[in-house]
């Protein structure tokens, strides 16, 4: 296990905003984020927490390249460098979600005709990976979160929410990035993979990954999470980031 | 860890390209590069400019002004004698034209303007490594049916003629002629725009596989959002010959800026 006290984050959030300006509602504005900041370091699971609608997602998406970073500044650690990604040209976002920003989104996005098991292997295979091998790593995963070996041939189109889900976590896991961005994972999940999941948390903690994540289900957040960062009504989640999460929680 | 190497040399570089038929007809303006391996969505409706910007880019139609500048790169396998830097309108016509033949590679919408519809579909894949000096039959034809088969065509019917093909199997075949040479650079004009729909799903993902496995850089025009989401990296947004918005596919489709990106999103209709 990595130690939180590493004086060195992998990532850190400062200042951010977030609004959306809808030209076609007559200019609406809508803050979504103000002034949040946060740090995260190898090894360890941040989770966000506040009610829904109160930025959460919106977070994960900036840091995805998905939304604009209007204001504010992440950056990510290096041991070579630092890394600031409200600057970062368009292009340079391809190779830092293929090798480094890993994003586990709410929902499968299906493509017609793919199989669950070229979904799941995709990332490996646009880094360059061995087809069987990451075939193989593929398999595996899918196996480990019980999807039934009919469906892994089939285009995950028609498969059922859960089912769905987990092709999704599959892929989102198989890259093993040292950042990773968990939108809900355990959502649609029963018992017995909500302990998968929980279990790939695990691992990826191990081998050092940094995560932020979003989990609804309070048994399997205290089991992840290692700080809880509260969001609230003031849109600025503010400086007791760093509290413990048993600290929070009681 | 250490920090990735993200940087990309530039593959093409496009300066202030305007070519304009009327008022706000064509293109005016545009300045962009396009980075090896990236897949770049022009997209934009019907009267856009961004069917002009694409065969301006390909060589197809001169600019009114501008320079399209190719970028060829060390540790690629550029020959010695070869330029490293190719201004596209201000070489000569051969050179362009043997440039767009062995170097680029070019997908018409329409299947009919990319083969020969006439000979059959062996030459058809077999005409453009004739170009580049291949004279051996058997393997121009061995190739030709490798390739029917990577873009998922009978090979046994390597000897019929593309009139006989169903309009997807004319895409397929077009694109295995295209990129039986290995370009370095595509083009491709509204490649899925005139097939069914379910002939359009095969058909893209089949796209995709080529592009990740032979590590194509494509300029792909489309009016479809849901074709630029599966295939392009990057974005640019045209309106009335201009370019509105650019930025990463997700971003210009999930959190769009400008006032007709927001319209143009926000238009599509989800099944």
């Amino acid at each position: 296990m990595h130690s939180m006290t590493n004086a060195r984050p992998r990532l850190t959030v400062s200042g951010l905003h977030k609004q959306f300006l809808l030209h076609g509602q007559g200019g609406l504005e809508i803050d979504v984020m103000r002034d949040l900041s946060l740090t995260l370091h190898a090894g360890e699971c941040l989770v966000l927490a506040g009610r829904s609608g109160i930025g959460k997602s919106t977070l994960l998406k900036m840091l995805h390249g998905d939304y604009c970073i209007d204001q504010g500044r992440i950056r990510l650690h290096f041991d070579d460098g630092t890394l600031d990604l409200e600057t970062l040209p368009a292009y340079a976002w391809h190779g830092l979600r293929r090798d480094v920003i890993g994003y586990v989104s709410q929902f499968l996005r299906v493509v017609p005709r793919v199989a669950a098991v070229d979904v799941v292997m995709e990332p490996l295979l646009a880094r360059g990976a061995d087809e069987q091998d990451a075939r193989q790593r593929a398999e595996t995963l899918l196996a480990r979160l019980n999807l039934p070996e009919r469906l892994w041939q089939l285009p995950p189109g028609t498969f059922s929410g859960g089912e769905q889900q987990r092709v999704n976590i599959a892929r989102g896991f198989i890259g093993e990035h040292p950042l990773l961005l968990l939108d809900e994972p355990t959502a649609s999940l029963d018992a017995t993979n909500r302990d998968v999941v929980i279990a790939l948390i695990g691992e990826a903690k191990a081998r050092g990954a940094a995560m932020l994540g979003i989990f609804h289900d309070e048994d399997v957040r205290d089991r992840v999470a290692d700080r809880l960062l509260p969001l609230d009504d003031s849109l600025g989640a503010r400086a007791s980031f760093t509290r413990d999460v048993q600290e929070t929680l009681s | 860890m250490k920090k990735p190497a993200l940087e990309r040399p530039v593959l093409l570089d496009v300066q202030d390209i305007t070519r304009l038929y009327g008022p706000a007809k064509g293109c005016e303006a545009i300045d962009f590069q396009l980075h090896a391996g990236e897949v770049l969505g022009i997209v934009g409706e019907s009267g856009s400019g961004k069917s002009t910007l694409l065969r301006v880019l390909a060589g197809l139609e001169a600019p009114d002004a501008g320079r399209v500048v190719y970028r060829r790169h060390a540790g690629e396998d550029v020959l010695d004698r070869d330029e490293a830097e190719l201004d596209l309108y201000a070489i000569g016509e051969a050179q362009r034209r043997a440039l767009l033949r062995l170097e680029w590679g070019l997908v018409h919408q329409n299947p009919r303007d990319g083969l020969r519809m006439g000979v059959s579909a062996g030459a058809n894949i077999g005409e453009r490594l004739m170009a580049q000096g291949q004279r051996h039959y058997g393997q121009l034809r061995e190739t030709g049916q490798a390739w029917m088969r990577q873009v998922e065509l009978d090979a046994g019917r390597i000897d019929d003629a593309p009139r006989t093909f169903s309009g997807g199997m004319q895409q397929r075949l077009q694109i295995a002629r295209t990129l039986v040479t290995r370009p370095r650079l595509v083009f491709m004009d509204e490649p899925t725009g005139g097939l069914d729909v379910s002939v359009q799903a095969r058909l893209l993902d089949m796209l995709r596989t080529l592009v990740r496995s032979l590590g194509l850089s494509v300029v792909l025009v489309t009016h479809d959002l849901a074709v630029a989401r599966l295939l392009a990296h990057r974005l640019m947004v045209m309106r009335r010959g201009q370019v509105v918005e650019t930025g990463l596919t997700d971003q210009i489709l999930d959190d769009p800026q400008h006032e007709y990106t927001q319209l143009l999103v926000s238009s599509v209709l989800t099944p």
